[in-house]
């Protein structure tokens, strides 16, 4: 049962230095009630990815190709979609939420304020109403005493009650898939369990279903249903979350796990990194974006691209050298 | 440490002039400044009735001839500084300077000189009074015969002047305690910032004139009163910039060197809050050219018969309702300087704010 | 808030009393005497009469009890008598203030109303026709001082083309005219000084809200205001302009003293009886006591009006007014 099915997404910046593909023909479906993680370093292209889904991407960003397709009554696709139907789906059907919980809420209008918006313009009901239902959604993102906080300025929360307000701004109309960037990124590990905790719940409670933007493997560890990793614009690998952590195949995926320190310290006691850099979206390399990088890379990287091949069962990775399963 | 403090500051004028450069506005501003700066310090080889180069014979009284090359435009124009000038009087042929009037023993055919563009003196009176624009005087006469485009180059040397050294004034003193407030804080702040405060609430023209009432109103005062009413939007600008900069880790880290305080203010912190500054001296300077031409206009600035723009205004305000010619080059001239000024100091903040790059206006 | 009100208020105060000191110091730095000046008239004047006006206006005690008793009478609004007329300083400021007032309140009202739309559709459709036309214009309107513009105005439309009168505030006529008829007049004779006010701050509040609103617009809440489904119209205007409305009230409040300044070329070119003009004419005769009252005045209401722009400020930021 898929909510949204991602086809060939891409996207260009038109910028005066060249022309820059942040996102190269990107493939993935969401299931519903379902967790996807999409996985990757800075600059990878994935918060575009997203943004592009509810047409956020602004100018000299365009969506150049692809299609997703939201699944309901009737399939609609997002990338064709005029602004107002746009419109009518952004914070309704499909929400989002982003990385600074400190700077997203409107410091001149109280919360209460700024979620009722969110529910009066896409739902009809009375004010009185909408006010009780934005206080049940700050109960349900577990912030205490909901009905003095919902008077309350942004400023007087703190940073963690600031991101659940707006989970629950994002929830109140209750949407079938809530886009998260990065949202637990500026917050303290501890405050950053407590909302992936919190997600967890509201999934549970509501079937919603989540795509989740990180760069943090220990945060898809936790969540993740699905694992979706891209680099340089594209994705390299995806699988269900237990098979990628048992068995990461794509090169780059296994660099990020090696990468990862561990308590017991590893044989040399050094820390393992992926040699070089991520590659300037103006210069990317010929070939497979990670050949440079790359440990197995052999002189057929530089010159074909390596598209999705599925290795093992729902399990595709975009490299051309390595085989299923085993280690090589 | 301060060696890499002063690399910083150079590298980053070079790179903000680098992208001034981009701005096709900022530069024509540019060049039109530079070409008022050069009428102002040209202006007696512009407009002069004595010539920029010539050779005359002349018979003293003693009954000698003499038939030598003088400059007197160029004498003229070099006498502004204050050294060479007096060093040019004593100076033999063909610096000598002249001791005849030029009029009076120029013959024609006899000796030859180059006049300047505009063959007038500001202050010379004649019989052609109140003629509009002419073949002969380009921007017409005033009421007591005087050459109109003369003045007003006359004019631009009494504004850049006021404009630079009243700025330069102003920044001198709101530079050292707006740093001075920024950096030590406490009471001292308190001090200077009340003090800022206070001269922010009287407008600028009403404690001007209330100066101007009583002392008489040469160049001089008048640059020394607009320095000492303009500092305060610099004191302001230049303790805000050093407040933030001395969050930052590197003043610290200065400290931490064993650095002692004025050291860190005036090596460190000053030479970074220049830039903004900068931006507001520039456009001080446009607010001091205003000032000194509504004080002219006003009859407190610039006295008669020495020229001004506010004072060229005012006298064809006097003409309007019959000849006006007056009024519309003095009225472009106060426009456009105000308005390169202007755009300088927009263009230079544009560069400067790494917040703005390479979004457009 | 009522911390944030309390401290201002304080520190105000402090200020007025610097303003005083600094009043008091400009005139008393004066060469020349008062009392010559009085008795310039006079010359039969003796040098008894001189003493006898020197200890009757108090000028024989030292600086610092003559400035206390001039604070004292500030207290009362007590200005002291003009030089010139004999008349109370302080009647004669009632008497002009009315002039000045009224057109610099027509000229802000007209530049708050018409900067904000500017600014906001500039703002808009950055880069767009109306952007760049209103830009550039805008610019140059800046850049053009008050008086300039009214010489121009004076020259074309009042002169040339006769269309407005340049001079008063009423005709000669007005005595004789009906009451519409004297409504019309004044109105007339309103309208260039008024265009004359309004042209430097509409230029700069449009650009204010142009550029404040830019910066807002790249603001993460307004990514969220979107990503919530609302319309672009009620994004900018009700999430956006909200906030940049915060900063703009205190602006307004900080242009009187410009407006001050202004007023005394414009409403001497104009012939307009306003404080400006008292102004000039206090100065031009050498009046001191007028000088002195009408800088102090001045500076007050400016610090005032300062004051009453950090207050506003903090009512309609709530980052002030709930903390």
């Amino acid at each position: 049962m898929t909510l949204l099915s991602i086809r060939n997404l891409s996207v260009e910046f038109h910028t005066e230095e060249g022309i820059v593909r942040a996102v190269d023909e990107v493939s993935f479906d969401i299931p519903r009630g379902k967790t996807v993680c999409l996985v990757g370093e800075s600059g990878c292209g994935k918060s575009v990815s997203a943004y592009s889904l509810l047409g956020l991407v602004s100018p000299p960003g365009r969506v150049v190709g692809g299609e997703a397709l939201l699944k309901g009554e009737i399939e609609q696709d997002l990338l064709k979609l005029s602004e107002q139907e746009l419109r009518s789906i952004r914070g309704n059907r499909i929400s989002m939420i982003f990385q600074e919980p400190m700077t997203s809420l409107n410091p001149v209008f109280t919360i209460g304020d700024q979620i009722i918006e969110a529910i009066l313009s896409h739902q009809a009901m009375s004010k009185g109403k909408a006010r009780a239902k934005a206080i049940s959604m700050l109960e349900q993102v577990r912030i205490p005493a909901p009905e003095q906080r919902v008077d309350e300025y942004p400023h007087q929360l703190s940073g963690g009650m600031r991101q659940r307000a707006l989970i629950a701004m994002a929830l109140a109309t209750e949407p079938e898939l809530l886009i998260a960037d990065e949202p637990t990124t500026a917050l303290d590990v501890t405050i950053q369990a407590q909302i992936l905790e919190l997600l967890k719940e509201l999934q549970a409670d509501t079937g919603l279903s989540v795509l989740f933007i990180t760069h943090d493997l220990g945060v898809v560890a936790e969540i993740a249903d699905e694992v979706v990793v891209m680099y340089a614009s594209r994705v390299v690998e995806k699988a269900p979350a237990r098979e990628l952590f048992a068995n990461p195949l794509h090169p780059y995926t296994r660099g990020l796990f090696n990468s990862l320190p561990s308590l017991g310290g590893s044989a040399d006691g050094r820390l393992k990194t992926i040699e070089g850099s991520v590659p300037d979206p103006l210069a990317f390399p010929t070939g497979c974006k990670f050949w440079p990088r790359c440990e197995l890379a052999v002189d057929g990287c530089r010159e074909t691209e390596p598209e999705l091949r599925t290795l093992a069962a729902d399990h595709p990775v975009a490299c051309d050298v390595i085989e299923g399963g085993a280690d090589d | 440490m301060t060696e890499k403090g002063n690399e910083k500051s150079t590298g980053f004028w070079r790179t903000a002039w680098k992208r001034y450069r981009k701005s096709r506005m900022g530069m024509l501003a540019l060049a039109f400044l530079g070409l008022l700066a050069a009428i102002a310090f040209f202006a007696p080889m512009i407009a002069n009735d004595e010539p920029i180069v010539c050779r005359m014979e002349y018979t003293n009284a003693d009954g000698a001839t003499t038939n030598e090359l003088y400059f007197p435009g160029v004498q003229e124009t070099l006498r502004q500084f204050p050294w060479v000038g007096p060093a040019l009087f004593s100076a033999p042929p063909p610096f000598s300077r002249m001791d005849f009037k030029f009029k009076k023993h120029f013959k024609p055919g006899r000796d030859w000189a180059i006049m300047p563009p505009v063959p007038f003196s500001p202050l010379e009176t004649s019989e052609d009074r109140i003629q509009g624009y002419s073949g002969r005087h380009w921007l017409g006469t005033d009421e007591l015969g005087r050459d109109v485009m003369a003045r007003l180059i006359y004019g631009t040397q009494v504004s850049m002047r006021v404009g630079f050294i009243s700025m330069g004034i102003a920044a001198l003193i709101g530079l050292c305690l707006g740093a001075i407030a920024g950096y030590f804080g406490g009471w001292v702040d308190m001090i200077i910032s009340r003090v800022i405060e206070i001269f922010m609430c009287f407008p600028v023209f009403f404690l001007i004139l209330a100066v101007l009432a009583w002392f008489p109103p040469r160049i001089e005062n008048i640059m020394i009163i607009i320095g000492l009413t303009r500092w305060v939007g610099i004191a302001r600008l230049t303790r805000g910039e050093v407040l933030r900069l001395r969050e930052l880790e590197y003043t610290a880290a200065a400290r931490a060197l064993g650095a002692g305080p004025f050291r860190i203010v005036f090596r460190h912190l000053l030479p970074n809050a220049l830039a903004p500054a900068m931006v507001s001296i520039t456009f001080g300077i446009a607010g001091a050219i205003l000032v000194e031409s509504g004080l002219s206009w006003l009859g407190f600035g610039v006295q008669a018969p020495n020229p001004s723009w506010g004072n060229i205004l005012r006298d064809g305000y006097g003409l309007m309702a019959t000849t006006p010619h007056m009024i519309p080059p003095a009225c472009a001239a106060i426009f456009l300087a105000v308005l390169c000024f202007n755009l300088v100091g927009d263009t230079l903040r544009d560069v400067i704010d790494p917040r703005t790059r390479g979004r457009g206006t | 808030m009522l911390n944030y009100i309390i401290r201002r208020l304080l520190i105000g105060l402090v200020t007025l009393l610097g303003i005083t000191f600094v009043t008091f110091l400009t005139i008393e730095s004066a060469p020349g005497d008062i009392v010559e000046l009085m008795l310039w008239e006079r010359p039969d004047a003796t040098e008894q009469d001189r003493q006898r006006l020197r200890e009757a206006l108090g000028l024989n005690d030292p600086m610092a009890i003559r400035y206390a008793k001039w604070v004292g009478k500030l207290v009362t609004l007590d200005f002291g008598e003009s030089i010139k007329t004999g008349e109370p300083v302080t009647t004669m400021i009632r008497r002009h203030i009315w002039p000045t007032a009224s057109v610099g309140i027509i000229s802000l009202a007209l530049a708050f109303l018409l900067s904000i739309p500017i600014g906001l559709y500039s703002a808009v459709h950055q880069g767009g026709l109306f952007d760049r036309i209103m830009s550039t214009n805008l610019y140059m309107l800046y850049s053009v001082p008050s008086y300039v513009i009214g010489m121009v105005l004076i020259l074309y439309l009042g002169v040339k083309l006769d269309f407005f009168p340049i001079q008063g505030m009423y005709s000669d006529n007005y005595e004789t005219l009906s009451l519409f008829g004297k409504i019309l007049d004044q109105a007339h004779h309103y309208v260039l000084i008024t265009i004359c006010f309004t042209v430097g701050s509409l230029a700069y509040y449009s650009r204010f809200v142009r550029q404040n609103l830019l910066e807002v617009i790249q603001q993460d809440f307004i990514r969220t205001a979107r990503a919530k489904g609302l319309s672009e119209t009620r994004v900018i205007i009700h999430h956006a302009f909200r906030n940049t409305l915060i900063p703009f009230v205190s602006l307004m409040g900080l242009t009187l003293p410009f407006i001050l300044s202004g007023s005394v070329i414009l409403e001497h070119m104009f012939n307009w009886p306003g404080i400006g003009w008292l102004y000039m004419e206090s100065v031009m005769s050498r009046d001191v006591n007028a000088i002195m009252g009408l800088n102090f005045m001045t500076a007050a209401l400016v610090l005032f009006c300062t004051l009453l722009a950090d207050l506003a400020y903090g009512l309609v930021d709530p980052r002030i007014s709930h903390d």
